[in-house]
Protein backbone atom coordinates (compact mmCIF):
# COMPACT_ATOMS: atom_id res chain seq x y z
CA UNK A 1 0.00 0.00 0.00
CA UNK A 2 1.25 3.38 -0.71
CA UNK A 3 -0.51 6.36 0.93
CA UNK A 4 0.12 10.03 -0.81
CA UNK A 5 -0.11 12.27 2.56
CA UNK A 6 1.78 15.16 1.18
CA UNK A 7 -0.89 17.18 -0.93
CA UNK A 8 0.10 20.52 1.00
CA UNK A 9 3.40 20.18 -0.84
CA UNK A 10 1.80 19.23 -3.95
CA UNK A 11 -1.00 17.59 -5.29
CA UNK A 12 -1.72 14.95 -8.15
CA UNK A 13 -3.32 16.42 -10.93
CA UNK A 14 -7.15 15.99 -11.83
CA UNK A 15 -8.43 14.13 -15.16
CA UNK A 16 -10.23 17.69 -15.49
CA UNK A 17 -6.89 20.10 -15.14
CA UNK A 18 -4.85 17.37 -17.84
CA UNK A 19 -7.46 17.47 -20.45
CA UNK A 20 -7.78 21.11 -20.21
CA UNK A 21 -4.68 21.62 -20.95
CA UNK A 22 -3.57 19.21 -23.58
CA UNK A 23 -5.31 21.29 -26.93
CA UNK A 24 -2.96 24.18 -26.00
CA UNK A 25 -0.35 22.44 -26.65
CA UNK A 26 -0.50 20.91 -30.23
CA UNK A 27 -3.40 22.29 -31.48
CA UNK A 28 -4.20 26.15 -29.97
CA UNK A 29 -0.83 26.40 -29.27
CA UNK A 30 -0.32 29.70 -30.97
CA UNK A 31 1.10 32.93 -29.10
CA UNK A 32 -1.73 35.02 -27.55
CA UNK A 33 0.44 37.97 -28.62
CA UNK A 34 -0.19 37.18 -32.63
CA UNK A 35 -2.40 38.26 -35.07
CA UNK A 36 -3.21 35.46 -36.68
CA UNK A 37 -6.08 33.19 -35.76
CA UNK A 38 -4.03 30.31 -33.83
CA UNK A 39 -2.55 33.56 -31.98
CA UNK A 40 -6.12 35.06 -31.03
CA UNK A 41 -7.22 31.74 -30.60
CA UNK A 42 -4.98 31.21 -27.64
CA UNK A 43 -5.47 34.62 -26.31
CA UNK A 44 -9.37 34.44 -26.47
CA UNK A 45 -8.48 31.23 -24.19
CA UNK A 46 -6.34 33.19 -22.22
CA UNK A 47 -8.75 36.14 -21.44
CA UNK A 48 -11.64 33.39 -20.56
CA UNK A 49 -9.34 31.74 -18.36
CA UNK A 50 -8.73 35.17 -16.79
CA UNK A 51 -12.44 35.30 -15.81
CA UNK A 52 -13.05 31.89 -14.55
CA UNK A 53 -10.37 32.30 -12.37
CA UNK A 54 -11.57 36.17 -11.30
CA UNK A 55 -15.32 34.40 -11.17
CA UNK A 56 -13.54 31.60 -8.86
CA UNK A 57 -12.66 34.40 -6.30
CA UNK A 58 -15.26 36.97 -6.76
CA UNK A 59 -12.97 39.64 -8.05
CA UNK A 60 -12.27 41.75 -11.36
CA UNK A 61 -10.18 40.19 -13.84
CA UNK A 62 -8.30 42.91 -14.91
CA UNK A 63 -6.74 42.80 -11.53
CA UNK A 64 -5.65 38.94 -12.54
CA UNK A 65 -1.99 38.46 -13.66
CA UNK A 66 -0.58 34.92 -14.07
CA UNK A 67 2.80 34.24 -12.87
CA UNK A 68 4.82 31.63 -12.28
CA UNK A 69 3.39 30.29 -8.90
CA UNK A 70 2.88 31.04 -5.68
CA UNK A 71 6.58 31.91 -4.27
CA UNK A 72 6.56 35.07 -7.45
CA UNK A 73 2.92 36.40 -6.72
CA UNK A 74 4.58 36.59 -3.33
CA UNK A 75 7.57 38.50 -4.24
CA UNK A 76 5.61 41.10 -6.54
CA UNK A 77 2.95 41.49 -4.34
CA UNK A 78 5.57 42.56 -1.49
CA UNK A 79 7.86 44.76 -3.92
CA UNK A 80 5.23 45.72 -5.32
CA UNK A 81 3.27 47.54 -2.55
CA UNK A 82 6.54 48.73 -0.78
CA UNK A 83 7.73 50.94 -3.79
CA UNK A 84 4.21 52.40 -3.45
CA UNK A 85 4.61 53.01 0.17
CA UNK A 86 8.32 54.14 -0.38
CA UNK A 87 6.99 56.80 -2.75
CA UNK A 88 4.74 57.76 -0.21
CA UNK A 89 7.69 57.86 2.04
CA UNK A 90 5.89 55.28 4.21
CA UNK A 91 8.88 52.30 4.73
CA UNK A 92 6.57 50.04 7.62
CA UNK A 93 5.21 46.62 6.40
CA UNK A 94 3.53 44.04 8.97
CA UNK A 95 3.63 40.47 8.67
CA UNK A 96 3.68 37.32 10.94
CA UNK A 97 6.31 35.44 12.14
CA UNK A 98 5.06 32.17 10.28
CA UNK A 99 4.79 33.00 7.18
CA UNK A 100 6.29 31.38 3.88
CA UNK A 101 10.00 31.88 2.96
CA UNK A 102 8.09 33.14 -0.14
CA UNK A 103 7.41 36.50 2.02
CA UNK A 104 9.54 36.11 4.61
CA UNK A 105 12.76 36.11 2.72
CA UNK A 106 11.35 38.89 0.34
CA UNK A 107 10.74 40.86 3.88
CA UNK A 108 14.02 40.52 4.43
CA UNK A 109 15.47 41.76 1.36
CA UNK A 110 13.35 45.19 1.73
CA UNK A 111 14.32 45.52 5.75
CA UNK A 112 18.02 45.68 4.32
CA UNK A 113 16.72 48.17 1.90
CA UNK A 114 15.53 50.38 5.31
CA UNK A 115 12.37 49.00 5.46
CA UNK A 116 10.71 48.46 9.18
CA UNK A 117 9.38 45.28 9.26
CA UNK A 118 7.17 43.87 12.30
CA UNK A 119 6.82 40.29 12.71
CA UNK A 120 3.33 39.54 14.65
CA UNK A 121 3.82 37.05 17.74
CA UNK A 122 1.60 33.84 16.39
CA UNK A 123 -0.39 32.34 19.38
CA UNK A 124 0.18 28.93 20.93
CA UNK A 125 -2.50 28.20 18.42
CA UNK A 126 -1.34 29.52 15.27
CA UNK A 127 -3.24 32.10 14.58
CA UNK A 128 -3.46 35.82 15.14
CA UNK A 129 -5.99 38.82 15.92
CA UNK A 130 -7.14 41.30 14.01
CA UNK A 131 -6.60 43.47 17.24
CA UNK A 132 -2.73 42.58 16.87
CA UNK A 133 -2.83 44.01 13.21
CA UNK A 134 -4.36 46.92 14.41
CA UNK A 135 -2.16 48.23 17.17
CA UNK A 136 0.81 47.49 15.02
CA UNK A 137 -0.35 49.88 11.72
CA UNK A 138 1.30 53.26 12.06
CA UNK A 139 1.24 56.13 10.02
CA UNK A 140 4.34 54.55 8.01
CA UNK A 141 3.08 51.42 7.45
CA UNK A 142 2.37 50.76 3.53
CA UNK A 143 1.06 47.13 3.63
CA UNK A 144 -0.21 44.22 6.06
CA UNK A 145 0.49 40.96 4.48
CA UNK A 146 -0.77 37.82 6.53
CA UNK A 147 -1.36 33.91 4.86
CA UNK A 148 -4.45 33.06 4.78
CA UNK A 149 -3.46 29.17 6.19
CA UNK A 150 -0.77 28.05 6.84
CA UNK A 151 1.37 25.53 5.15
CA UNK A 152 2.42 23.61 7.73
CA UNK A 153 -0.04 23.39 10.43
CA UNK A 154 -3.35 24.53 8.52
CA UNK A 155 -4.47 27.25 10.42
CA UNK A 156 -6.79 29.81 9.03
CA UNK A 157 -6.49 33.36 9.57
CA UNK A 158 -9.59 35.79 10.59
CA UNK A 159 -8.82 37.73 6.96
CA UNK A 160 -12.01 39.21 6.46
CA UNK A 161 -11.35 41.07 9.97
CA UNK A 162 -7.66 41.97 9.41
CA UNK A 163 -8.96 43.09 5.89
CA UNK A 164 -11.69 45.33 7.47
CA UNK A 165 -9.00 46.85 9.91
CA UNK A 166 -6.47 47.51 6.71
CA UNK A 167 -9.19 49.16 4.99
CA UNK A 168 -10.14 51.14 7.90
CA UNK A 169 -7.02 51.98 8.29
CA UNK A 170 -6.18 52.98 4.58
CA UNK A 171 -3.15 50.08 4.29
CA UNK A 172 -3.27 47.97 1.50
CA UNK A 173 -3.53 44.27 2.86
CA UNK A 174 -2.17 41.03 1.12
CA UNK A 175 -2.95 37.25 1.56
CA UNK A 176 -1.05 34.77 0.75
CA UNK A 177 -3.62 32.21 -0.22
CA UNK A 178 -1.50 29.78 -1.73
CA UNK A 179 -2.63 26.84 0.72
CA UNK A 180 -6.18 28.18 1.09
CA UNK A 181 -7.96 28.83 -2.85
CA UNK A 182 -9.73 25.57 -3.98
CA UNK A 183 -10.02 24.39 -0.41
CA UNK A 184 -11.75 27.25 1.41
CA UNK A 185 -14.49 29.62 -0.06
CA UNK A 186 -12.53 32.98 -0.41
CA UNK A 187 -13.92 35.95 -1.60
CA UNK A 188 -11.81 38.79 -2.94
CA UNK A 189 -14.13 41.51 -2.64
CA UNK A 190 -16.37 40.70 0.57
CA UNK A 191 -12.88 40.00 2.63
CA UNK A 192 -11.76 43.35 2.24
CA UNK A 193 -8.25 41.51 0.13
CA UNK A 194 -6.56 44.15 -1.66
CA UNK A 195 -3.94 41.75 -3.28
CA UNK A 196 -3.87 37.96 -3.32
CA UNK A 197 -1.47 35.04 -4.20
CA UNK A 198 -2.28 31.37 -4.91
CA UNK A 199 -0.16 28.89 -6.80
CA UNK A 200 -2.33 26.22 -8.82
CA UNK A 201 -0.62 23.09 -8.10
CA UNK A 202 -2.15 23.10 -5.07
CA UNK A 203 -5.15 22.31 -5.85
CA UNK A 204 -4.79 19.64 -8.63
CA UNK A 205 -3.48 21.88 -11.38
CA UNK A 206 -0.06 22.05 -13.04
CA UNK A 207 3.39 22.95 -11.42
CA UNK A 208 4.61 26.17 -12.14
CA UNK A 209 1.41 28.47 -12.91
CA UNK A 210 -0.38 30.51 -10.30
CA UNK A 211 -1.93 34.41 -9.60
CA UNK A 212 -1.09 37.27 -8.47
CA UNK A 213 -4.36 39.64 -7.69
CA UNK A 214 -4.19 43.56 -7.52
CA UNK A 215 -7.01 45.59 -6.67
CA UNK A 216 -7.56 48.11 -9.04
CA UNK A 217 -5.27 51.79 -8.11
CA UNK A 218 -2.21 49.46 -6.74
CA UNK A 219 0.43 49.85 -9.49
CA UNK A 220 2.74 46.32 -9.50
CA UNK A 221 5.92 46.75 -9.80
CA UNK A 222 7.76 44.08 -12.50
CA UNK A 223 9.92 41.29 -11.13
CA UNK A 224 10.40 40.32 -15.22
CA UNK A 225 10.99 43.36 -17.70
CA UNK A 226 10.09 42.67 -21.32
CA UNK A 227 6.93 42.21 -23.74
CA UNK A 228 3.82 43.70 -23.11
CA UNK A 229 2.09 40.35 -21.81
CA UNK A 230 0.23 40.43 -18.81
CA UNK A 231 -0.46 44.46 -18.96
CA UNK A 232 3.08 44.93 -19.29
CA UNK A 233 3.79 43.95 -15.75
CA UNK A 234 4.93 40.34 -16.46
CA UNK A 235 6.88 39.98 -19.12
CA UNK A 236 7.31 36.11 -21.09
CA UNK A 237 4.60 34.58 -23.52
CA UNK A 238 2.27 33.22 -21.33
CA UNK A 239 2.48 29.95 -20.52
CA UNK A 240 -1.21 28.93 -21.96
CA UNK A 241 -1.33 25.43 -21.04
CA UNK A 242 -0.54 25.61 -17.61
CA UNK A 243 -3.29 28.56 -17.34
CA UNK A 244 -5.90 26.79 -18.54
CA UNK A 245 -5.25 23.72 -16.37
CA UNK A 246 -5.18 26.11 -13.58
CA UNK A 247 -8.52 27.35 -14.48
CA UNK A 248 -10.21 23.79 -14.87
CA UNK A 249 -8.75 22.81 -12.05
CA UNK A 250 -9.99 25.71 -9.96
CA UNK A 251 -13.42 26.00 -11.36
CA UNK A 252 -13.82 21.83 -10.45
CA UNK A 253 -11.89 22.64 -6.89
CA UNK A 254 -14.52 25.44 -5.93
CA UNK A 255 -17.27 23.79 -7.50
CA UNK A 256 -16.88 20.53 -5.14
CA UNK A 257 -15.79 22.59 -1.60
CA UNK A 258 -18.81 22.03 0.61
CA UNK A 259 -18.53 18.52 0.03
CA UNK A 260 -14.87 17.78 -0.34
CA UNK A 261 -14.13 19.66 2.89
CA UNK A 262 -17.12 18.04 4.90
CA UNK A 263 -15.49 14.39 3.77
CA UNK A 264 -12.09 15.49 4.23
CA UNK A 265 -12.41 17.07 7.49
CA UNK A 266 -14.53 13.88 8.98
CA UNK A 267 -11.04 12.21 7.90
CA UNK A 268 -8.60 14.89 9.42
CA UNK A 269 -10.39 14.50 12.58
CA UNK A 270 -10.26 10.66 12.73
CA UNK A 271 -6.72 11.22 11.83
CA UNK A 272 -6.30 13.66 14.70
CA UNK A 273 -7.94 11.30 16.87
CA UNK A 274 -6.50 8.49 16.26
CA UNK A 275 -3.06 10.17 16.58
CA UNK A 276 -3.64 11.95 20.22
CA UNK A 277 -3.57 8.18 21.44
CA UNK A 278 0.25 8.13 21.27
CA UNK A 279 1.34 9.25 24.62
CA UNK A 280 3.18 12.63 25.02
CA UNK A 281 2.04 14.01 21.38
CA UNK A 282 0.12 16.75 20.64
CA UNK A 283 -1.50 18.42 17.64
CA UNK A 284 0.36 21.53 16.18
CA UNK A 285 -2.31 24.71 15.69
CA UNK A 286 -6.03 24.81 16.32
CA UNK A 287 -8.08 21.90 15.94
CA UNK A 288 -11.18 23.81 14.63
CA UNK A 289 -9.71 26.58 12.56
CA UNK A 290 -7.70 24.69 10.59
CA UNK A 291 -7.38 23.49 6.61
CA UNK A 292 -9.57 20.18 5.78
CA UNK A 293 -6.66 18.47 4.96
CA UNK A 294 -3.37 19.66 7.40
CA UNK A 295 -2.92 17.02 10.13
CA UNK A 296 0.58 18.21 11.80
CA UNK A 297 1.98 16.54 15.32
CA UNK A 298 4.90 16.49 17.05
CA UNK A 299 6.21 14.08 19.05
CA UNK A 300 8.14 14.13 22.22
CA UNK A 301 11.59 12.02 22.20
CA UNK A 302 12.36 11.54 18.53
CA UNK A 303 13.36 13.65 15.41
CA UNK A 304 11.11 13.97 12.54
CA UNK A 305 13.39 12.59 9.27
CA UNK A 306 14.06 9.35 11.03
CA UNK A 307 10.20 9.27 11.52
CA UNK A 308 9.50 10.15 7.92
CA UNK A 309 12.04 7.61 5.93
CA UNK A 310 10.26 4.95 8.09
CA UNK A 311 6.93 5.78 7.42
CA UNK A 312 8.40 6.00 3.77
CA UNK A 313 9.37 2.40 3.92
CA UNK A 314 5.81 1.48 5.21
CA UNK A 315 4.23 3.06 2.14
CA UNK A 316 3.56 6.54 3.82
CA UNK A 317 4.45 9.90 1.97
CA UNK A 318 4.63 12.41 4.54
CA UNK A 319 6.58 15.28 5.55
CA UNK A 320 7.79 17.19 8.44
CA UNK A 321 7.76 20.75 8.39
CA UNK A 322 7.60 22.32 4.75
CA UNK A 323 9.68 20.36 2.21
CA UNK A 324 11.47 23.16 1.20
CA UNK A 325 13.13 23.58 4.65
CA UNK A 326 14.71 19.77 4.20
CA UNK A 327 18.12 20.48 3.53
CA UNK A 328 18.27 22.67 6.58
CA UNK A 329 19.26 21.89 9.98
CA UNK A 330 17.15 24.00 11.93
CA UNK A 331 13.37 23.19 12.72
CA UNK A 332 10.22 24.48 11.83
CA UNK A 333 10.07 27.99 12.09
CA UNK A 334 6.33 27.69 12.29
CA UNK A 335 6.78 25.35 15.07
CA UNK A 336 9.21 27.43 16.79
CA UNK A 337 6.64 30.94 15.57
CA UNK A 338 3.74 28.65 17.44
CA UNK A 339 6.23 28.69 21.09
CA UNK A 340 7.06 24.78 20.35
CA UNK A 341 10.49 23.97 21.78
CA UNK A 342 13.98 23.49 19.47
CA UNK A 343 14.02 20.01 21.00
CA UNK A 344 9.68 19.50 20.23
CA UNK A 345 9.92 21.14 17.20
CA UNK A 346 12.38 18.61 15.66
CA UNK A 347 10.04 15.59 16.13
CA UNK A 348 7.22 16.68 14.31
CA UNK A 349 5.07 15.01 11.44
CA UNK A 350 2.87 17.11 8.76
CA UNK A 351 0.02 14.82 6.84
CA UNK A 352 -1.56 16.35 4.12
CA UNK A 353 -5.12 14.75 2.79
CA UNK A 354 -6.80 15.05 -0.14
CA UNK A 355 -10.28 13.34 -1.60
CA UNK A 356 -8.74 10.85 -2.49
CA UNK A 357 -7.79 9.53 0.84
CA UNK A 358 -10.02 7.01 2.04
CA UNK A 359 -10.80 5.47 5.95
CA UNK A 360 -8.55 2.27 4.91
CA UNK A 361 -5.73 4.83 4.23
CA UNK A 362 -6.33 6.60 7.57
CA UNK A 363 -6.57 3.87 9.96
CA UNK A 364 -3.27 2.38 8.23
CA UNK A 365 -1.77 5.57 8.89
CA UNK A 366 -2.49 5.48 12.14
CA UNK A 367 -0.98 2.07 12.90
CA UNK A 368 1.94 2.99 10.60
CA UNK A 369 2.51 6.37 12.91
CA UNK A 370 2.68 4.66 16.34
CA UNK A 371 4.67 1.82 15.26
CA UNK A 372 7.51 4.24 13.47
CA UNK A 373 7.06 6.28 16.90
CA UNK A 374 6.88 3.59 19.50
CA UNK A 375 10.05 2.31 17.85
CA UNK A 376 11.75 5.68 17.21
CA UNK A 377 11.51 6.20 21.34
CA UNK A 378 12.82 3.00 21.74
CA UNK A 379 16.14 3.45 20.53
CA UNK A 380 15.93 7.33 21.81
CA UNK A 381 18.21 8.23 24.78
CA UNK A 382 16.13 11.26 25.27
CA UNK A 383 12.90 8.82 25.49
CA UNK A 384 14.98 6.73 28.01
CA UNK A 385 16.07 9.89 30.24
CA UNK A 386 12.32 11.06 30.24
CA UNK A 387 10.60 8.05 31.48
CA UNK A 388 13.56 7.40 33.81
CA UNK A 389 12.66 10.66 35.22
CA UNK A 390 15.77 12.31 34.26
CA UNK A 391 14.49 14.83 32.10
CA UNK A 392 10.54 16.40 32.62
CA UNK A 393 8.36 15.81 29.45
CA UNK A 394 7.33 19.00 27.45
CA UNK A 395 4.56 17.26 26.12
CA UNK A 396 2.07 16.54 28.82
CA UNK B 1 14.54 7.91 -0.96
CA UNK B 2 17.77 8.59 -2.77
CA UNK B 3 18.69 10.95 -0.32
CA UNK B 4 21.30 8.33 1.41
CA UNK B 5 23.40 5.65 0.21
CA UNK B 6 22.18 1.87 0.22
CA UNK B 7 24.28 1.26 3.09
CA UNK B 8 23.22 4.57 5.05
CA UNK B 9 19.51 3.00 4.33
CA UNK B 10 20.78 -0.48 5.64
CA UNK B 11 22.10 0.66 8.81
CA UNK B 12 19.52 3.18 9.14
CA UNK B 13 16.50 0.28 8.70
CA UNK B 14 18.57 -2.21 10.66
CA UNK B 15 21.00 -0.41 13.18
CA UNK B 16 23.43 -2.80 14.17
CA UNK B 17 24.11 -2.70 18.20
CA UNK B 18 21.32 -0.80 19.38
CA UNK B 19 20.74 -0.88 23.38
CA UNK B 20 22.12 -0.56 26.03
CA UNK B 21 25.00 -2.37 28.64
CA UNK B 22 23.66 -1.62 32.02
CA UNK B 23 27.35 -2.50 33.62
CA UNK B 24 29.13 -0.25 30.64
CA UNK B 25 32.79 0.31 31.43
CA UNK B 26 32.12 3.83 29.52
CA UNK B 27 29.23 5.72 29.04
CA UNK B 28 29.15 8.56 26.39
CA UNK B 29 26.69 10.59 25.24
CA UNK B 30 26.90 14.15 22.99
CA UNK B 31 25.10 16.45 20.62
CA UNK B 32 22.04 18.26 21.86
CA UNK B 33 18.21 17.60 21.60
CA UNK B 34 18.14 21.35 20.65
CA UNK B 35 19.78 20.43 17.58
CA UNK B 36 17.99 17.46 16.69
CA UNK B 37 20.83 14.90 17.76
CA UNK B 38 22.25 13.25 19.90
CA UNK B 39 23.86 9.84 20.31
CA UNK B 40 24.71 7.59 23.53
CA UNK B 41 27.53 4.98 23.23
CA UNK B 42 27.83 2.12 25.96
CA UNK B 43 31.28 0.16 25.85
CA UNK B 44 32.17 -2.93 27.76
CA UNK B 45 36.13 -3.30 27.70
CA UNK B 46 37.73 -6.19 28.98
CA UNK B 47 41.86 -6.84 28.74
CA UNK B 48 42.27 -3.84 26.65
CA UNK B 49 39.30 -4.48 23.82
CA UNK B 50 35.93 -3.53 23.25
CA UNK B 51 34.24 -6.61 23.65
CA UNK B 52 30.99 -5.15 23.22
CA UNK B 53 29.37 -1.83 22.41
CA UNK B 54 25.81 -0.69 22.44
CA UNK B 55 24.14 2.86 21.41
CA UNK B 56 21.13 4.66 21.81
CA UNK B 57 20.27 7.99 19.33
CA UNK B 58 18.16 10.65 18.76
CA UNK B 59 18.53 11.67 15.72
CA UNK B 60 18.05 11.71 11.56
CA UNK B 61 18.58 8.58 9.46
CA UNK B 62 22.45 9.24 8.94
CA UNK B 63 22.61 10.01 12.37
CA UNK B 64 21.39 6.78 13.26
CA UNK B 65 23.03 4.78 10.42
CA UNK B 66 26.14 6.92 11.62
CA UNK B 67 25.87 5.65 15.10
CA UNK B 68 25.79 2.22 14.11
CA UNK B 69 28.18 2.11 11.60
CA UNK B 70 30.60 3.64 14.54
CA UNK B 71 29.74 0.58 16.88
CA UNK B 72 30.84 -1.90 14.14
CA UNK B 73 33.89 -0.31 13.42
CA UNK B 74 35.06 -0.90 16.72
CA UNK B 75 33.57 -3.85 18.31
CA UNK B 76 36.09 -6.43 19.04
CA UNK B 77 38.79 -3.84 18.68
CA UNK B 78 41.57 -2.64 21.08
CA UNK B 79 40.75 0.79 22.79
CA UNK B 80 43.78 2.62 20.94
CA UNK B 81 41.89 1.55 17.57
CA UNK B 82 38.58 3.18 18.99
CA UNK B 83 40.44 5.85 19.68
CA UNK B 84 41.84 6.04 16.28
CA UNK B 85 38.57 6.19 14.36
CA UNK B 86 37.33 9.49 12.72
CA UNK B 87 34.29 10.94 11.72
CA UNK B 88 35.92 10.73 7.93
CA UNK B 89 36.00 6.76 8.29
CA UNK B 90 32.65 6.53 9.14
CA UNK B 91 31.17 8.40 6.72
CA UNK B 92 33.21 6.49 3.90
CA UNK B 93 32.01 3.31 5.38
CA UNK B 94 28.61 4.01 4.91
CA UNK B 95 29.62 5.43 1.02
CA UNK B 96 29.57 9.15 1.85
CA UNK B 97 26.75 11.66 3.45
CA UNK B 98 25.39 14.16 1.98
CA UNK B 99 27.32 17.16 2.89
CA UNK B 100 24.33 19.15 5.64
CA UNK B 101 24.72 15.61 7.27
CA UNK B 102 28.32 15.43 7.96
CA UNK B 103 27.97 16.44 11.40
CA UNK B 104 26.35 13.24 11.83
CA UNK B 105 29.27 11.26 11.73
CA UNK B 106 31.35 13.78 13.80
CA UNK B 107 28.87 13.29 16.22
CA UNK B 108 29.19 9.44 15.83
CA UNK B 109 33.50 9.54 16.35
CA UNK B 110 32.68 12.29 19.47
CA UNK B 111 30.42 9.65 21.16
CA UNK B 112 32.55 7.07 21.16
CA UNK B 113 36.00 9.62 22.10
CA UNK B 114 33.36 10.54 25.13
CA UNK B 115 32.56 7.18 26.21
CA UNK B 116 36.14 6.21 26.07
CA UNK B 117 37.30 9.55 28.44
CA UNK B 118 34.23 8.20 30.96
CA UNK B 119 36.29 4.53 30.81
CA UNK B 120 39.52 5.81 31.36
CA UNK B 121 38.53 8.56 34.05
CA UNK B 122 36.43 5.26 35.76
CA UNK B 123 39.26 3.20 35.73
CA UNK B 124 41.73 6.08 36.89
CA UNK B 125 43.87 5.42 33.84
CA UNK B 126 46.24 7.86 32.97
CA UNK B 127 45.36 9.95 29.48
CA UNK B 128 46.30 12.85 27.40
CA UNK B 129 42.91 15.26 27.36
CA UNK B 130 43.91 17.01 24.45
CA UNK B 131 43.15 13.48 22.29
CA UNK B 132 39.10 14.84 23.28
CA UNK B 133 36.94 17.35 22.59
CA UNK B 134 35.10 18.68 24.43
CA UNK B 135 31.45 17.68 22.66
CA UNK B 136 29.73 18.76 26.01
CA UNK B 137 27.39 21.23 24.20
CA UNK B 138 28.35 20.35 20.51
CA UNK B 139 27.51 23.21 17.91
CA UNK B 140 27.60 21.04 14.57
CA UNK B 141 24.74 21.10 13.44
CA UNK B 142 23.15 24.41 14.17
CA UNK B 143 23.69 27.69 14.77
CA UNK B 144 24.95 27.48 18.35
CA UNK B 145 23.05 30.76 19.30
CA UNK B 146 20.50 28.94 18.45
CA UNK B 147 20.42 26.40 20.86
CA UNK B 148 20.36 28.18 23.99
CA UNK B 149 16.93 28.97 23.33
C1 LIG C 1 1.84 29.26 1.86
C2 LIG C 1 2.66 29.09 0.63
N1 LIG C 1 3.12 30.17 -0.03
C3 LIG C 1 3.85 30.06 -1.14
C4 LIG C 1 4.18 28.84 -1.67
C5 LIG C 1 5.02 28.78 -2.91
O1 LIG C 1 4.27 28.43 -4.03
P1 LIG C 1 5.00 27.90 -5.35
O2 LIG C 1 5.54 26.57 -5.02
O3 LIG C 1 3.90 27.83 -6.38
O4 LIG C 1 6.02 28.90 -5.70
C6 LIG C 1 3.74 27.67 -1.01
C7 LIG C 1 4.06 26.31 -1.46
O5 LIG C 1 5.04 25.88 -1.91
C8 LIG C 1 2.96 27.81 0.17
O6 LIG C 1 2.53 26.74 0.81
ZN1 LIG D 1 24.43 20.30 17.77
Amino acid sequence: MTIYADNAATTKMSRTAIEAMLPYMDKIYGNPSSLHSVGQKANEALTAAREQVAACLGCDARGITFTSGGSEADNQAILSAARLGQRKGKKHIISTAFEHHAVLHTLNRLEKQGFEITLLDVHENGLITPEQVADAICPDTCLVTVMYANNEIGTIQPIREIGAVCREKGVIFHTDAVQAVGHLHINIREENIDMLSLSAHKFHGPKGVGVLYARKGIPLTNLIEGGAQERGKRAGTENIPAIMGMAAALQEACGKIDSTSAQISALRDKLIAGLSEIPHSVLNGDAVRRLPSNVNFCFEGIEGESLLLLLDDKGVYASSGSACTSGSLDPSHVLLAIGRPHEIAHGSLRLSLSEETTREEVDYMIDAVKDVVSYLRSISPVWRDLVNGKSNFVIQ
Amino acid sequence: MALYSEKVMDHFRNPRNVGVIEDADGIGEVGNAKCGDIMKIYLKIENDIIVDVKFETFGCGSAIASSSMATELIKGKPVSEAMALTNKAVAEALDGLPAHKLHCSVLAEEAIKAALEDYYKKNGLTYDPTLFPNCANCGHCCKADQCGQ
